[in-house]
């Protein structure tokens, strides 16, 4: 066993044994998401590097602590990507890419982190090193472990090393703008949704809807002659979904609460005060609000969805929506299955897990 | 020092269930069902007995077909409530025997949730119970212009409840993705009976991802009463490139090619040629058949995006040394075209009595090496194999060919089949990409997975069913069985749970 998994698989089980917590850390870029990390930091980034990756096959494998620019520059290399678009907010890197589970404008488009994860090694909250998962397209023998430990925030298990399924990067790409109101634009983008155009990103604010249109070459032009719109330049488009991606885009800014309405992409436009961004084609929605949590979370559990309190704020109130029905207990109990004494993300998604 | 909590962990032995009280638990379940939902007599349970792998057979105790979710959940309350095991069923046409009644429990047939609850083409979703077939999904979405992806060469009978408890794929899933990547929410019942929802109309759920973890479940988790699926718009247009090899090797290579070119093909699929010959004769789809293998590669979109994808598919191929390629010039040639890969199964039926699927999964540049070690098989067992693939994906059906009336026929089979899993496994792949482990794949867990690994199954199945009643027997193997398989994970090269009784 590799000297720095043995050391980790060590200081796992003294920690279970003395009952108390450990944060694991990579570049600690989200550690604004959540409830605040608890007990003594684990840094991953020890544990760096790409261990396979042949273009081919369209899968990557690399260790938890590799940075994610690191492994995108070697995509790029290949023409390839991460299709999800991750979001770094900082240094991010794999393990905290695939443990916070979060996903860029590419989002609706093509899927989420959990899409595109195939494989996981982890250890255990026994200090366990397991594998599930693998390294090919197609997988179901045993349990889908992986995709369950993506978006966990950490609370079940230390990731070691992840595969990715990767994608080749489009061969042509256009951005379009128009001017319209939140409704007319949640109307169009499921309008579109519903044909066969190579629709990739959506971000309307402040009576802006932009679209990004990916793909081969004639698709994106034929898409561009029946859309219309007005055509970004290159440079101020890529900046544009770089500053959308890593909430650096205008109306991110500013200290009041940020909610996230994950929401089905038809919902109405949300009734509440504060100011709004969308995405997903409807289906993220960002509020600025200093309205009342609970109301939030009603309205967003009424239209379909759930309010998660992304940045800022009282986190007194919970981040997450509360958990309905029996799912309470079988969070719970799966807790309970993977890291029985709490190591790991102490109260970081819930306060009971 | 863990070794020996180990054995106490759920999963170390088999549940014995031998004492369920027959009469009592058809007296409790003709409490909560209507007349005719409720079959014990041995020739009514008869259709019961197997799934698509008709070579287990087991009668069940008793079959349940609620017509309602509030009678499933009385169903389960009841099995909770006298500790009896409960099998969940489909269309019954799986390949692994994931429904493979339980002799001391009760088969819930769901084959009565048929209806097609919501159609909604606006948020692109169909709101459908589990026994609604998957083809049927994309009938009632065709004239909105919209279809249901996932597309399992049995979806003119599969239900879309097996699919989610499998994972199916299909011809379409390098492009579309599998179930799992197609289905929004799952609502279903614990096994106290009680309604639970995975999953939300939004792209995401609060908490942990158990949409997941439904899929490819297998019935041991819980059981399905609806699900939405996502919706895909239909593409105008699709044009399929069929190429002639010479030998398979250079044929994988090629499909390694069109992956390295940036091309993600809406399907590419392999045949070799024994598979193609035995097609021929009854599809006349105009295979080469001299050809070593066929490759079919799919390009969909608008007529623009085809139009130029083709040419760059047509031009990687003939860089890889096709001897033959063909573009389909209209939907009647592309049909026929596919024609041949989607008969492969019924073709192999009239070459062969009986034959066995198998469903590993390897990288794609081991094919060649695989397809080898297959020939060798077939010598050392004297049976014949023919291959069909999901070449994109790694995804292999070898249909091992064999006459179950031969004495020792079948047993060479398995062993054959057996012998292919476990080289699936060290040649970095999978035992199965597909169809699920059931019983039919279960020893093979033992090569795939560790100890603990395996007892890490168990927990998270002990999460939602603490008394393991849930389709019992299936998927994870016991770690006793595993001892008694014999063929174990070596890891770190210690033998695992080396503590245990040996029978």
């Amino acid at each position: 066993m590799d000297a720095v998994i043995s050391g980790w698989v060590e200081r796992i089980r003294q920690a279970a044994a003395e009952g108390s917590a450990l944060e694991i850390r990579g570049g600690g870029s989200k550690r604004f998401y959540g409830q605040a990390p608890q007990g003594e930091v684990l840094d991953t980034r020890e544990h760096a590097g790409i261990v396979a990756y042949e273009p081919t096959e369209l899968v990557v494998t690399v260790r938890s602590g590799t940075p994610l620019d690191e492994l995108e520059a070697v995509l790029h290399e290949k023409g390839q990507f991460l299709a999800f678009e991750p979001p770094r907010f900082g240094a991010a890197t794999a393990g905290g890419c695939v443990a916070a589970g979060l996903a860029g404008p590419r989002r609706q488009a093509v899927g989420g982190v959990r899409d595109f994860l195939l494989g996981v090694q982890l250890i255990d909250g026994r200090g366990d090193l397991l594998n599930f998962g693998g390294r090919v397209m197609k997988n179901v023998a045993g349990y889908d472990v992986s995709r369950l430990v993506a978006g966990s925030l950490g609370t079940l298990a230390l990731l070691t090393e992840v595969s990715l399924k990767v994608l080749p990067r489009p061969v042509a790409e256009t951005t379009l703008r128009f001017e319209m109101d939140q409704r007319a634009a949640l109307l169009r983008l499921n309008e579109w949704g519903g044909q066969p155009l190579p629709v990739s990103a959506s971000f309307w604010h402040d009576g802006l809807l932009t679209l990004r249109l990916s793909g081969a070459g004639a698709a994106v032009d034929a898409a561009v002659v029946r859309l219309g719109g007005e055509r970004l330049e290159e440079d101020e488009a890529t900046a544009l979904w770089l500053a959308v991606r890593e909430q650096r885009h205008s109306f991110f800014s500013g200290d009041g609460p940020l909610w996230r309405l994950a929401l089905p992409s038809d919902a109405a436009p949300v009734d509440l005060p504060g100011v709004t961004a969308i995405e997903w084609g409807g289906a993220q929605r960002w509020l600025r609000s200093e309205f009342e949590a609970k109301q939030i979370r009603e309205v967003a559990a009424a239209a379909g969805g759930h309010a998660v309190l992304f940045r800022g704020g009282d986190k007194a109130i919970g981040v997450f929506q509360p958990l309905a029905g029996p799912l309470a207990a079988i969070h719970r109990r799966l807790k309970n299955a993977f890291d029985p004494a709490a190591v790991f993300g102490r109260g970081r998604l819930y306060p009971d897990l | 020092m863990s070794e020996v909590v180990e054995t106490m962990e759920p999963g170390a032995n088999e549940i014995d269930f031998s004492r369920v009280d027959r009469a009592r638990l058809i007296e409790a379940l003709a409490r909560v069902l209507p007349p005719g939902c409720l079959l014990y007599d041995q020739e009514d349970l008869r259709p019961y007995e197997c799934d698509g792998l008709s070579a287990y057979r087991q009668m069940p105790m008793v079959v349940a077909l609620p017509e309602t979710e509030a009678q499933a959940a009385a169903v389960l309350g009841v099995c909770s409530e006298q500790g009896v095991p409960v099998v969940a069923r489909g269309a019954g046409t799986g390949l692994s025997g994931g429904a493979l009644p339980h002799a001391h429990g009760v088969l819930l047939s769901l084959a009565r949730f048929k209806k097609i609850v919501r159609m909604d083409p606006v948020a692109r979703l169909a709101i459908v119970q589990p026994g609604v077939r998957n083809l049927a999904i994309s009938e009632a979405a065709a004239r909105h212009g919209l279809y249901y992806a996932p597309d399992p060469s049995s979806q003119i009978a599969c239900t879309i409840g097996g699919n989610v408890a499998e994972n199916s794929g299909g011809v379409h899933c390098l492009k579309y993705g599998l179930t799992v990547h197609n289905v929004l929410r799952v609502r279903g019942l614990t096994i106290d009976g009680e309604v639970v929802e995975f999953g939300s109309h939004a792209l995401d759920a609060p908490g942990y991802d158990l949409l997941a973890l439904m899929h490819g479940s297998e019935g041991m988790l819980a059981v399905i009463t609806e699900v939405t699926v996502k919706l895909t718009p239909k593409p105008q247009l699709a044009q399929c490139v069929m190429a002639s090899f010479d030998d398979v090797v250079t044929a994988g290579n090629a499909v390694a090619a069109v992956i390295a070119a940036g091309i993600i093909p809406a399907g590419l699929e392999m045949m070799d040629q024994p598979a193609t010959a035995a097609v021929e004769q009854f599809v006349h789809a105009g295979y080469n058949l001299e050809a070593a293998a066929i490759l079919l590669c799919e390009s969909d979109g608008t007529p623009e995006e085809v139009s130029e994808e083709v040419g760059r598919i047509r031009a990687v191929l003939e860089e890889s040394g096709a001897s033959e390629i063909r573009v389909s010039r209209d939907e009647a040639e592309r049909l026929k075209f596919w024609a041949g890969r989607k008969a492969a199964f019924p073709a192999a039926g009239r070459l062969s009595a009986d034959y066995y699927c198998m469903d590993g999964t390897i990288p794609r540049k081991r094919l060649g090496e695989m397809l080898e070690a297959i020939q060798g098989m077939e010598k050392k067992y004297g049976l014949r194999c023919i291959n069909v693939f999901h070449a994109g994906d790694g995804n292999m059906h070898p249909l091992i060919l064999f006459d179950a009336n031969v004495p020792g026929e079948l047993d060479r089979a398995e062993a054959f089949g057996a012998d292919i899993l476990e080289l699936s496994v060290s040649l970095g792949g999978t035992i199965t990409g597909e169809h699920g482990v059931g019983v039919e794949k279960i020893n093979q867990m033992c090569s795939q997975f560790s100890a603990a690994e395996r007892t890490a199954f168990f927990r998270i199945k002990a999460a939602f069913d603490p008394d393991g009643l849930l389709n019992p027997g299936k998927a994870i193997p016991t770690l006793n069985r595993c001892a008694e398989y014999g063929k174990l994970h070596v890891h770190d090269g210690q033998l695992p749970h080396a503590d245990l009784e040996r029978f």
